[in-house]
């Protein structure tokens, strides 16, 4: 039903012979359908797409289908024979790569061959006969960890956590001090036209835990949405609609369906609680003017005009502005109003940093290039420029917490802080050269 | 991560290696040396030797000569030791099946160890080692387990029953593991439930007619319940197993779907696919007018926008998936433009499919923005994104009227920058258009004509030809043009050559007196000089046809071409039916039924949506696949269908003496080599008879050109058009026996009784008059009131001797249809009027609508694809015709004698699909879908018609026909 083989492969460069082969560093066979050898196509496959430039997540060969994932320079694949269900592996082969990471810091070469019998029971223990089982990292290094051998016999039981309701959070946690840290991170995700008209913009917001409370606590976390105002006939206030809202696997999902009500035992320590995402179509915070002007064989000169649009309170921190550059320009001259300007050669780009940018403001930025006066032949795409930077204390939709209630059976008091921060996330303006 | 960093730290003091090391020792001797180190007395050094040996086998060294030593190590109370044994086991069990058994005990042991994570663990491995003789020990340790108090280990065990159904079927159900399974359906812990889900489901694909699942309303019940509590991968495993579930009415199809809307809010992309899928399907029961289809329809948006910022594999499956729900529902996404526009680091197979969503979502409110999205694309770098996006300008001219102008010009446009492939394309949709609006946009012709030298790519240049072919009266230099490509006329690919020919016997038509010697050229060319099959056959009959009858000639290659449907590369119904069954899944992907991939699935049965209930609403989208006017070549021939119409609509008349133009001894040539074929090819279907399958299965030759390029619907077009001799001779209409109409005692003593027949395209309604009354019985006339299909008497009613006391008459009244019009209830009404001496008497009688099927019911296939895309989805009924064991082609055999045609057959895994038509004599047609199952006797029949009340009656007239 799911699939029959993990892989994680390298690729490997032979620098004498110009050519380039794979090397398995660890598989597992699930099922005995597939012969092992089949993976020899995929490198194969994956040699043939590369050249051609038309790479698939899904190849396949004869009736063996492979699926796979790219990580750092390390291949993830899935093997499977059956009509399996496509987004299952890849989310299973991401949270492979989640897992690993937890367990080894680095999802490498030699991290696996450092802890080759944990990936082995690692591998056996989030999945089994091709079905995911457990693959929550928190619980499973409970049970699996890289001290086997202190392991004692007596000692070592199933982690009542492993098949509980409440998958997610172990029993008999302890903290002195009992808090929780919310951060709502908004990001916005804008793409401007040449014409410096917004074809499109959204938000995407999450909601972070940082959980240290002790025992099995009841959270109930209030947000100012509209919905949920809706429901209770509350009027008069400020209120957000959100157009999807993505939850972690402890926030009821039927209880939010009827009375959107977030209702959760949350996990320990570090987690996303849920995202949202909002339609509305915001200004971009940060505008950016271009001019780009190329004379060939000549020069190319770049003005740039960058406008922060939110409030003068505010202070927009750590703003990168990266202004594509073409691949054969040389010889970079800037001038900046604030902040200073960089050149990448190896990423074709400007990078224009400001510390601190307050609302409201205008700054510029000019560069000048040479060209070199033979043609560059090859044809370049039109990247374009793109911005990051983060706003504290703000968020774009007006999204509130409203409250958190906090109930644990042994009543003590716990303490909420929320932190606020809005941020670039795919920030993109096109331009005309 | 504290204990990470303390990792690091062991590894800075040295304290302890790294298992690194292990892949260091490449010496001689390595095996012998293993050997010994595994048969130490100290613990340790036992199990560094056994993580040497599963390092070796990780590298892929044959290792299995240490099997006996390794298994010897097996009966250890260190659990990371004994994982790494049964690793080695798994691995090598297989090839020393003899040896296994000596692990057998201790496994049978471990299954009863104290600690649940070694009775599991036995378990998991057992399962896994592929050896008969050790599935046998298998089974008692097995049901132990079943029924183990602790979860973990019962979880375990729901799965291994699974793997030993795959090594042994048979003993799995022997041994009464199955009930068991089920039973754990039940269980109180979600996990356990949702790996017995996954075990059941995974069974029953191979047991495709077993109801292993059971489902019933109360196991859905507990199937819901768990999906609230088991963790995410289980949540799949469930809704998998939900979206197999057939409700049984849209009551139960609601309150399901309400339970799994929440899951749309869940994190993880498979969850909200998984759930999609069950949503999409039973939505399909749900009648459109309920409030809560709305509700469902808006929610069904905004978690599938959401799909789109996962990673990028999971957002390809999500398009993809997205393509198809589009296809099937479009409403949901109609709004979402934007959300596809194209980022510039999208992966290209990401871009290539928002691209391809994006045109089926253009439509009148957004093109604007559409086509401002698509110019920026045209001008990017990667060369196959760029070609897909020209295309895209093309396909969005033709969906939508409005913007055709605007479009054209964008292409004049790109067409300026001079980059070659850009050009070529533009090229290529540019004919599509032309060929949409006609007579409308020719003046770019000039323009075109300018690039003619760069066009290197086939395709390219078949459109650019067909072009200067088709429009050969604008252009003054057509000839020279032609002429130029002419010259390397056997270097080209057979698309140019095919078009070649085409567009020069086009331009001869047009201007015969300068083109002569071209033509001459070209067909000598073609017949003399190729071996390619196609060009001689096409070569061949344009030769017969200009040099029998130029008149003929220019009405068959001149002829107007039917306009190109709007919307391209549709996924057949049918498919896309079963494809939405499989949201998520690689057919999804693929956009190709598990059967097509899958080894082994060939008969397990197709998934079906649920049919409707409630209204008789129309399950599926009007548009029948059809190749897109983008891939089709650009040829004069539309489709093979046209080419035989336009052929076999010919005036046949034997060759005249005028023979005008070409050579006497070309012409000879021609009569010779082609011999009677033409003439049996065509002289079989004079008079519009209607046996054009055997026409069709003549001529096969120009099929692949037409068809070849649209993968998208696979060899569903092929298929569609595939009469595989189904249709032979008709076997005469049927007549239904007479029933009486007229009782003699309300009539004094006169009893008519009687039927209606259709005989060589002539209604007659056959009477047997009664005299059951004392007296003679004189002067008869008859008279009908005026009906739904204006039936009157073509002519007295004949009763020409008076009729006596018990003497019956059978008298046969021929009907004409041009009566006077008024809609009856119910439509086939009649009310008659019958007199005689006595007196007037009254009575209504109803007659089979295959009545008025007339005989040149037989609807073109091009006309037959666009009319049922134009028939609005809620003109289709829907009807089951029980009980019929008859195949597809005696069944339409039967139908074929009441004119019901069959226009193109298609069979799907051992389901036949026919297309049919009907026309009234009111000239209303009818068009119909009948599926076949092999041993199924329940036909379905859906019916399209733009007076959709009649639909009903054609039923009756199917049912009446097959059953009889």
């Amino acid at each position: 039903m799911i699939n029959d083989y993990i892989f994680i492969l390298k690729a490997v460069c032979h620098t004498l012979t110009q050519t380039s082969s794979h090397q398995v560093l660890i598989c597992r066979n699930y099922k005995g359908d597939v012969d092992m050898s089949e993976i020899d196509h995929f490198f194969t496959l994956l040699m043939q797409q590369e050249e051609e430039g038309l790479l698939c997540p899904v190849m396949s060969h004869g009736n063996v289908h492979f699926l796979w994932i790219k990580h750092s320079n390390l291949y993830l694949v899935a093997t499977t024979n059956k009509n399996s269900n496509a987004s299952l592996v890849y989310s299973f082969l991401y949270k492979l790569v989640e897992v690993f990471t937890e367990y080894f810091k680095e999802l490498e070469e030699e991290s696996i061959q450092d802890n080759f019998v944990v990936v082995y029971e690692l591998l056996d223990e989030l999945m089994d006969f091709g079905f995911p089982q457990t693959t929550d990292s928190k619980i499973l290094q409970e049970y699996i960890t890289q001290q086997g051998n202190k392991l004692e016999v007596a000692k070592t039981k199933v982690p009542t956590t492993v098949t509980n309701a409440v998958s997610w959070r172990s029993e008999g946690i302890r903290y002195k001090k009992n808090e929780v840290f919310i951060d709502v991170i908004e990001s916005i995700n804008v793409l401007v036209n040449a014409n410096g008209s917004v074809m499109s913009s959204d938000i995407v917001g999450s909601i972070k835990l940082k959980t240290m409370l002790s025992g099995m606590p009841e959270l109930r976390l209030g947000l100012n949405d509209r919905m949920l105002f809706a429901l209770t006939g509350d009027k008069g206030k400020t209120t957000v609609t959100m157009e999807d809202v993505k939850f972690h696997q402890c926030v009821r999902l039927s209880r939010f369906e009827s009375d959107r009500t977030i209702s959760f035992i949350p996990p320990d320590g570090e987690s996303e609680l849920m995202s949202y995402r909002i339609n509305t179509h915001v200004k971009p915070l940060i505008w950016i003017e271009s001019v780009i002007e190329k004379f060939s064989h000549s020069r190319v000169e770049i003005m740039v005009k960058a406008k922060g649009q939110f409030k003068k309170q505010s202070v927009a921190n750590n703003v990168e502005i990266r202004v594509p550059v073409p691949s054969d320009a040389d010889s970079p001259k800037f001038k900046t109003s604030t902040g200073h300007a960089k050149y990448v050669p190896e990423k074709n780009l400007v990078v224009w940093s400001i510390k601190s940018f307050p609302g409201g403001k205008e700054l510029l930025m000019r560069a000048h290039f040479c060209l070199p006066s033979v043609e560059n032949h090859e044809t370049e795409g039109r990247p374009p420029i793109t911005v990051k930077f983060e706003i504290p204390y703000f968020t774009v939709s007006g999204i509130q917490v409203r409250y958190m209630k906090i109930i644990e059976k042994s009543g003590y008091q716990a303490l909420p802080w929320v932190r606020y921060i809005t941020q670039s996330g795919d920030y993109q303006l096109r331009t005309n050269t | 991560m504290e204990w990470a960093s303390q990792l690091c730290e062991n590894r800075g003091l040295g304290s302890k290696m790294t298992d690194s090391k292990y892949f260091t020792t490449t010496k001689k001797g390595e095996i012998f040396e293993l050997k010994a180190e595994l048969n130490s007395d100290k613990k340790e050094k036992k199990k560094e030797a056994v993580k040497k040996v599963i390092a070796s086998m990780t590298v892929g060294k044959d290792v299995s000569a240490l099997f006996p030593d390794v298994v010897n190590c097996m009966q250890t109370d260190n659990l990371e030791l004994k994982k790494l044994v049964y690793l080695y086991l798994m691995n090598y069990a297989k090839s020393q099946p003899d040896m296994a058994i000596m692990a057998v005990n201790t496994f049978v042991k471990d299954c009863e160890d104290l600690n649940p994570l070694i009775r599991a663990l036995a378990v998991r491995t057992m399962g896994c080692i592929r050896v008969d003789k050790i599935t046998e020990y298998l089974c008692e340790p097995l049901r132990k387990c079943l029924k183990d108090e602790d979860p973990y280990v019962r979880k375990t065990a729901a799965v291994c029953v699974a793997k030993l159904h795959d090594i042994n079927a048979q003993l799995v159900e022997d041994q009464g593991f199955l009930d068991t399974l089920k039973d754990l359906i039940s269980d109180s812990n979600p996990m356990v439930v949702a790996n017995a889900v996954a075990a059941l489901s995974e069974i029953a694909e191979s047991h495709p007619n077993s109801n292993l699942l059971d489902l019933n309303p109360q196991t859905i019940n507990k199937l819901l319940t768990a999906l609230n509590e088991c963790t995410e991968w289980g949540q799949i495993f469930i809704l998998d197993c939900l979206a197999s579930y057939l409700p049984r009415d849209d009551r139960e199809s609601q309150s399901i779907c309400e339970r799994v809307t929440p899951r749309l809010s869940h994190a993880n992309s498979a969850v909200v696919l998984s759930a999609v899928k069950v949503l999409m399907k039973f939505m399909e029961m749900l009648p459109k007018d309920l409030d809560y289809y709305g509700t469902l329809l808006k929610k069904l948006a905004p978690p599938l926008v959401t799909l789109l910022s996962a990673e990028p594999e999971l957002q390809y499956v999500a398009l993809r998936n997205i393509n198809l729900i589009v296809q099937k529902r479009p409403e949901i996404l109609k709004h979402e433009m934007k959300v596809f526009f194209v980022k510039y680091n999208d992966p290209i197979y990401v871009k290539l499919e928002k691209l391809d969503i994006m045109i089926r979502l253009a439509s009148q409110a957004n093109i604007a923005q559409v086509l401002a999205e698509l110019k920026e694309y045209a001008t990017e770098v990667d060369v196959d994104f760029v070609r897909k996006a020209v295309r895209a300008i093309g396909r969005c001219a033709i969906k939508v009227e409005q913007s055709a102008e605007r479009c054209v010009s964008t292409l004049l446009d790109l067409i300026q920058t001079k980059v070659n492939y850009v050009v070529q394309e533009a090229i290529v949709v540019i004919k599509d258009i032309f060929r949409k609006y006609p007579n409308k946009y020719e003046s770019v012709i000039a323009t075109l004509c300018e690039n003619l030298d760069s066009l290197d790519e086939p395709e390219a240049r078949a459109a650019m030809i067909w072009i200067v072919g088709e429009y050969a009266e604008r252009i003054d230099n057509a000839d020279e043009l032609l002429e130029s490509f002419l010259e390397g006329f056997h270097d080209e690919s057979t698309q140019v050559q095919l078009q070649l020919l085409t567009a020069i016997v086009k331009l001869f038509l047009k201007k015969p007196t300068e083109t002569q010697e071209l033509v001459q050229q070209v067909l000598s060319l073609a017949t003399q000089d190729s071996d390619n099959p196609d060009l001689r056959d096409r070569g061949y009959i344009y030769w017969r046809l200009l040099s029998t009858d130029p008149v003929a000639a220019k009405e068959v290659v001149l002829a107007e071409k039917p306009l190109i449907s709007e919307e391209t590369d549709l996924i057949e119904p049918t498919l896309l039916e079963e494809l939405i069954c499989h949201i998520g899944t690689l057919a999804s992907v693929y956009h190709k039924p598990p059967s097509a991939f899958v080894e082994g699935s060939r008969g397990v049965q197709h998934k079906r949506l649920p049919p409707r209930t409630g209204s008789g609403e129309s399950t599926e989208t009007p548009d029948v696949g059809q190749s897109g006017p983008s891939e089709a070549p650009p040829a004069v021939i539309p489709s093979q269908g046209d080419l035989l119409g336009d052929l076999l609509n010919l005036d046949l008349a034997p060759p005249t003496a005028t023979v005008p133009s070409v050579q006497p001894s070309m012409q000879m040539g021609a009569m010779d080599l082609l011999g009677g074929g033409l003439d049996s090819l065509l002289g079989g279907d004079i008079g519009g008879s209607p046996s054009m399958g055997a026409g069709l299965g003549a001529a096969p030759a120009a099929m692949p050109a037409s068809l070849g390029s649209a993968p998208a619907v696979g060899g569903g077009l092929g298929d569609l058009f595939d009469l595989g001799g189904g249709v032979g001779m008709p076997t005469g209409s049927y007549v239904a026996p007479k029933t009486v109409w007229l009782l003699a005692m309300k009539a004094k003593g006169l009893e008519i009784s009687g039927t209606f027949a259709r005989r060589g395209g002539i209604i007659q309604m056959d009477l047997s008059l009664t005299n059951k009354a004392m007296s003679v019985m004189t002067d008869f006339a008859i008279q009908f009131n005026r009906n739904s299909f204006g039936l009157a008497p073509a002519g007295p009613l004949q009763v020409l001797t008076p009729l006596s006391p018990n003497q019956t008459i059978d008298v046969s009244l021929p009907l004409s249809t041009s009566g006077p019009v008024m809609k009856m209830e119910p439509l086939n009404n009649l009310q008659v009027a019958v007199k005689n001496n006595i007196d007037v008497f009254y009575f209504s009688c109803q007659y089979p609508l295959s009545l008025l099927f007339v005989e040149d019911g037989k609807m073109d296939r091009q006309v037959f694809l666009a009319t049922w895309k134009d028939i609005p989805n809620d003109n289709e009924a829907q009807f089951q015709i029980k009980d019929i064991h008859l195949n597809s082609d005696v069944a339409s055999n039967k139908l074929q004698g009441s004119n019901i045609f069959t226009i193109a057959k298609r069979t799907v895994e051992g389901q036949d699909m026919l297309y049919q038509s009907v026309k009234l004599t009111n000239g209303i047609w009818v068009l119909a879908e009948m599926r076949i199952q092999t041993g199924n006797p329940n036909y379905t029949l859906s019916i399209k018609c733009r007076a959709p009340e009649v639909c009903p009656f054609v039923y009756q007239c199917y049912e009446l026909v097959l059953k009889n």
